[in-house]
């Protein structure tokens, strides 16, 4: 944790969050009760298993989705502010690069709405495509480039305009585990350089472990925090990072306060069986 | 939910084209009466209705030597469109090479070919107008019953290649099914076409009831109000051949939810 | 892999060769079978024919009579090909230039008209697609009447709207442009919504404006959509143009070579089929040229698709 500053600005807090969809006859319960800070630089993973709702609380941070209680604060505005600020970037799982535009368009993509001058759309556009290690390529389209290269881009144009904060949803879901182990290297010397805070959504318990200074586990229906485990290990993270002790131990803790959960969920919920089988 | 709840949801989706409709009919009526509009060319909604009660034994007349000009043709050429559709069902080549020329014969007019089959058939018969027909309904069944038989899912071509089935399987049991939304869509272009065909091959020569001459021939004379009567008929004619076209997919596919235009966004 | 484009209906893919060689050997069978089975049905069923002449210095006198007799392939219904084809070459009037050049010339016109109500129809096609996209209300009022344009059989009132307007070809470009708006609309309905739903959350992201949704996301993603009902656009507007020419009396256009050939059949049929083979020339060749339009403006921008 020396890298990080305990006195570092609260980036993200949310409080008594909750959040249901469906009307009255269909509700279903994504989220309840979150209560979660994150401080500037940290990088913060969310897993646990379908449907315990971290997609959703990552939309909720980010103003995609409202709440259905509670409230959230990004760097102290309320979340609609922070998105009209544009005060964070976002990758997803899929790429959603626009097959119509080259390489250096797609990263140009937010720059343009954002009324970014050409000169200096141009001049970011090459250092993020230098950042990504993508340097010639930036006049291909993206259907002309591997899965790994497109989420790349995905990372770079999320990067373009220097948002504080990096939401991402399983942005490496889709890719092997070869390129994804890669594609989490590439992800530390990334965030080393920018120093970004990122929110970062994982099926995955080693990439949770490897990548982020902390870990927030969380239970499905309904959708809660269940633990959180502070990752002590030391910066930067590299190949060696895999195969020491301590990594070893923590994916461990993370995989039992997983399991656990899962146990509590599985028992058949006695008192509510009887309560609607016999109404 | 209630009957209620879901008449007044579904009121949402029907009521404002109704309200679009009779807000043009009124301000039609009520502007040219106002504006003493000499609707010589567009006569007001109710002297159209007049004309129609006053010339209903020519136009029923009219409307089903017409309409059965368009039924006939229409049987004929979707008929055989699918049949050649089938026949290339066994043979990827000719369902490939079939698909660019079909599509080309449809965009060659072929009512242009109304007077050669007049030639063919004389005035007197209604084949010159059935024979039209046929041929413009032909392409566009025969084109889209080959896409159905061919745009199948190719996982789903893998899992009949996995329980060996044999081709006549998979035609009966995959292909068919699954070209059963495109022979629907084709259906309902063809019946368009059939009633456009019909009325348009009668423009060059047909018995004087037709739709077709009987609207050349009252426009010629500048009585409007018949022409217009006589129009509103051909138009009832397509759409309820249309609805028929659409019931009937209704009820052969009803899993089928249709969400062509009005997609989710 | 990448889903930013919903899967898009066939974009013309320029490095299908093998395919295409195929399509055009297909075509070229299905002209020759066409030919043969013309000149088969005049040989069993059409009118006697003979050569008396001498070649070389030989006498020849063939003759043939048929075996049977249909009205449908006399001299007179079913000309033979070869004249047909020359039809194009000789004058039309006595002392006029050949009948070809003025079938051009007529078609040319008539391509116009096409042309000014493809355009008008495309826009007005495109606009409603915008329009009903950004207002719910707007959609649910007026979609079923787009619909119902199109079970409106338009043809049939054709001759009211020529006679009405009185305005010569404009009227005729009026109902090429009603037969273009329709199928645009539809696809740019498609078209303009069938961009992933994450990509949209991506501009929500960026606080884009609508505009900025609707020139940076919507419209890109709508071209391809365009472009395919653009083709069927293309065909149904020529034909369009020269059923609207019939009832108006426009002499500069096809339609009228039609009606014109048509009352003077019998002093000349193959003038008529080759008015015929002309209004086809016209109706592929705009298609083709959308066509052309289509590999220019997508060729690399858009992933191709294989048509299967």
């Amino acid at each position: 944790m020396a890298d990080q500053d305990p006195a570092g600005a609260l980036v993200v807090e949310a409080t008594g969050v909750g959040k249901t969809f469906g009307d009255a006859e269909t509700s279903v319960t994504a989220l309840q009760d979150i209560d979660l800070s994150i401080r500037s630089g940290e990088f913060v993973s969310l897993i646990g298993p379908s449907g315990c709702g971290k997609s959703t609380l990552l939309r909720l941070i980010g103003d995609l989705t409202s709440p259905s209680g509670g409230s959230i604060k990004v760097n102290g505005k309320p979340a609609q502010r922070a998105r009209l600020d544009r005060d964070y970037g976002m990758v997803f799982q899929a790429p959603v690069l626009m097959d119509w535009r080259t390489v250096a368009k797609n990263i140009e993509l937010p720059l343009e709405i954002m009324g970014y001058a050409a000169a200096e759309r141009a001049k970011r556009s090459a250092e993020l495509t230098k950042l990504v290690e993508l340097e010639g390529f930036e006049g291909r389209h993206p259907w002309q480039l591997s899965g790994g290269m497109q989420q790349r881009v995905a990372i770079a144009r999320a990067l373009a305009f220097d948002p504080k904060l990096l939401l991402m949803d399983e942005p490496f879901g889709a890719l092997d585990e070869m390129t994804r182990e890669r594609m989490n290297l590439e992800l530390m010397r990334i965030w080393s350089r920018t120093k970004t805070t990122i929110v970062f959504v994982t099926h995955s318990i080693p990439e949770a472990v490897f990548l982020s200074t902390r870990v927030v586990v969380m239970s499905a229906r309904p959708g809660r925090i269940s633990k959180i485990v502070d990752i002590d290990l030391p910066q930067p993270r590299n190949v060696d990072t895999r195969e020491t002790e301590r990594y070893f131990e923590l994916v461990t803790e993370v995989r039992e306060a997983l399991r656990s959960r899962e146990r509590e969920a599985a028992a058949p919920d006695v008192d509510r069986i009887r309560a609607e089988g016999l109404a | 939910m209630t009957a209620a709840r879901s008449f007044a949801r579904r009121s949402s989706d029907w009521l404002p084209p109704v309200v679009v409709f009779v807000a043009v009919l009124v301000v039609w009526e009520v502007s040219f009466l106002a504006l003493q509009v000499k609707a010589f060319l567009i006569p007001r909604p109710t002297v159209i209705a007049g004309a129609l009660v006053d010339q209903w034994p020519i136009l029923s007349r009219g409307l089903r030597y017409t309409g059965s000009e368009a039924l006939f043709g229409l049987l004929t050429g979707v008929a055989l469109g699918t049949a050649a559709g089938l026949a290339t069902a066994r043979w990827p080549t000719a369902r490939q090479a079939l698909i660019p020329i079909g599509t080309g014969m449809s965009t060659i007019p072929i009512i242009a070919f109304a007077p050669i089959t007049l030639n063919w058939f004389g005035l007197e018969s209604p084949l010159p107008r059935i024979t039209i027909v046929a041929l413009m309904t032909f392409f566009p069944v025969m084109v889209n019953t080959i896409r159905g038989l061919t745009e199948v899912d190719p996982a789903a071509l893998e899992l009949m290649a996995s329980y060996a089935a044999p081709e006549g399987a998979v035609i009966r049991r995959l292909r068919i099914p699954n070209a059963l939304p495109y022979w629907f869509t084709a259906l309902r272009i063809a019946v368009t076409l059939s009633v456009i065909g019909a009325v348009v091959g009668e423009f060059f020569g047909g018995p004087q009831y037709s739709i077709g001459n009987y609207v050349t021939n009252m426009t010629g004379q500048f009585k409007y109000p018949n022409a217009w009567a006589a129009i509103i008929i051909a138009c009832a004619l397509g759409i309820s051949l249309y609805l028929v076209a659409v019931a009937a997919e209704r009820i052969v596919m009803p899993w089928h939810r249709r969400r062509e235009a009005l997609g989710q966004q | 892999m990448t889903a930013a484009v919903a899967t898009a209906p066939s974009i013309a893919n320029p490095t299908a060769a093998p395919g295409r060689r195929r399509v055009v050997m297909a075509w070229l069978v299905i002209v020759i079978g066409l030919v043969v089975v013309w000149e088969g049905a005049k040989w069993l069923f059409g009118d006697p024919w003979r050569i008396h002449t001498s070649l070389l210095g030989l006498p020849i006198d063939i003759e043939h009579i048929p075996p049977f007799k249909s009205r449908i392939a006399t001299d007179l219904s079913l000309p033979h090909v070869w004249k047909v084809v020359g039809a194009f070459i000789e004058p039309a009037q006595r002392n006029g230039p050949p009948l070809g050049l003025i079938l051009a010339g007529q078609a040319l016109f008539t391509f116009r008209e096409a042309l000014i109500g493809f355009v008008f129809g495309g826009l007005l096609g495109l606009l409603l697609g915008v329009g009903f996209v950004h207002s719910k209300l707007a959609e649910r009022a007026f979609v079923p009447y787009v619909v119902a344009s199109q079970t409106v059989p338009i043809l049939a009132i054709s001759p009211l709207i020529v006679v009405a307007t009185k305005a010569g070809w404009v009227s005729v470009a009026i109902i090429s442009a009603y037969l273009t708006f329709f199928p645009v609309t539809i696809a740019a309905l498609r078209g303009l919504r069938a961009a992933d739903p994450r990509a949209f959350e991506l501009m929500r992201s960026y606080a884009a404006t609508k505009r900025n949704v609707l020139w940076k996301l919507r419209l890109p993603t709508s071209v391809p959509y365009l472009f395919s009902s653009l083709r069927v656009a293309a065909a149904a507007s020529v034909i369009g143009a020269i059923i609207g020419e019939l009832p108006s009396g426009i002499p500069d256009g096809l339609g009228s070579a039609l009606l014109n050939y048509n009352q003077y059949y019998t002093s000349g049929p193959e003038r008529l089929w080759a008015t015929i083979v002309m209004c086809s020339i016209v109706g592929l060749g705009f298609v083709g040229l959308v066509r052309l339009g289509e590999v220019l403006l997508t060729r690399n921008r858009y992933r191709p698709q294989e048509s299967r």
